[in-house]
């Protein structure tokens, strides 16, 4: 058997399972009218639906970009800070973003698809439901005359295909949803763990080592800076001693870091959060 | 006879207009078989397109069941295997 008949009777399979229940044909027009008023409610709903999840898509395609862009920023920081192994991280990360923001592009393509489709469904079953309404009483008024009984027949046969192959475009509809869905709980998750980078920075992990390097430099000059003022000219063999091991203490102290503000803001122009962070690491 | 597409509606064609499609219809047969993508899209297409232009569009208030039914023309071949494969569940 070829395609197309096959596919019409599981069409009509599908059809006689909604629809042959009522022992009148009149109580069956009826029947079929109620059965199709849901049917385009629930087709309303699944439009709502498909927008709804073009909408989530469009945020974190939103969302995507500005954690690319932050990456992106983070690899120009590296590069500064002459920390090419951060700035390659930072952009494979962007690269992996770049991949994510495919997938969405195209889901979003496809809930497009559907949404115009469902669309002309609904308009079209809008048209049919007002048609039928009107046919229904004709039919019933005259339903004593075999040829109506007849028609009756032919009539629901039709309704009922028609509902079937709605229900099977808003089940496709359903599955672009739920396709949808799973891809956006897994981006989601990405730039909850911090494996993107989660714009709320508290566990981005590239910016949390570019902070880190950026203190530790600046602490490695005080030190420096200390070391020098400590020690000025050729050092003296043992008065200098204990001078020295007090030196030593004191930049863990983190008082002494306020003690030098001009120093330290020379230096870097990073944050204080940055600096006590560091000072405690180091 | 009445020829259905799925997710778009039915038209009414001249049975010598059906007879031309039975060969497109071996071909999506075939394609299924082989699991041949690119001949099914070239046979899906070419019918859906055949009946488009060759059908007349069946007014909304006109209730009839089809003959003949066609998948959504961007319907992949996946798609109509499952679709297919509901066949046993609907006739039961």
């Amino acid at each position: 058997m070829g395609v197309m008949k096959r596919l019409t009777n599981i069409v009509q399979a599908k059809a006689n399972k909604v629809l042959d229940k009522a022992e009148d044909p009149r109580e069956t027009l009826d029947l079929s009218y109620e059965k199709q008023i849901e049917q385009l409610q629930q087709v309303k709903r699944g439009l709502a639906d498909v927008a709804t999840a073009k909408k989530r898509i469009e945020l974190q395609a939103q969302q995507l970009q500005q954690a690319a862009a932050k990456l992106q920023d983070q690899a120009r920081q590296a590069l500064a800070q002459n920390r090419e192994d951060l700035a390659t991280q930072a952009l494979t990360r962007r690269s992996g973003i770049a991949t994510q923001l495919e997938g969405l592009k195209t889901q979003h393509e496809q809930l497009a698809q559907q949404q115009e489709r469902l669309e002309a469904t609904t308009q079209q079953l809008q048209a049919r439901v007002e048609a039928f309404r009107t046919q229904k009483e004709t039919l019933k008024a005259s339903y004593t005359a075999a040829q109506a009984q007849t028609r009756i027949g032919e009539a629901v046969s039709g309704i009922s295909e028609s509902m079937s192959d709605t229900g099977l475009a808003m089940q496709r509809a359903q599955d672009k949803i739920a396709q949808m869905q799973a891809r956006a709980g897994a981006v989601d998750e990405l730039l909850a763990s911090g494996t993107l980078t989660d714009l709320s920075g508290s566990s981005d992990p590239i910016q949390a080592e570019l902070d880190k390097a950026s203190a530790s430099g600046d602490v490695q000059l005080q030190l420096a800076q200390m070391k020098a003022e400590l020690n000025p000219p050729a050092a003296a063999p043992s008065g200098e001693l204990g001078a020295g091991n007090a030196g030593a203490d004191e930049p863990v102290d983190g008082e002494l870091v306020h003690d030098e503000p001009a120093a330290a803001a020379s230096k870097t122009p990073a944050d204080p959060f940055t600096l006590h962070d560091a000072g405690g690491a180091s | 006879m009445i020829v259905r597409i799925l997710g778009e509606g039915q038209y009414e064609l001249q049975d010598s207009q059906v007879a031309a499609m039975e060969e497109l219809d071996k071909k999506l047969v075939a394609a299924l078989d082989s699991n041949d993508e690119t001949s099914f899209r070239d046979a899906l297409t070419r019918l859906v397109q055949s009946v488009r232009s060759e059908g007349k569009p069946v007014p909304p208030d006109r209730f009839v069941p089809s003959g003949l039914t066609l998948p959504h023309e961007t319907a992949s071949l996946a798609e109509l295997r499952e679709l297919l494969a509901s066949e046993d569940v609907g006739e039961s």
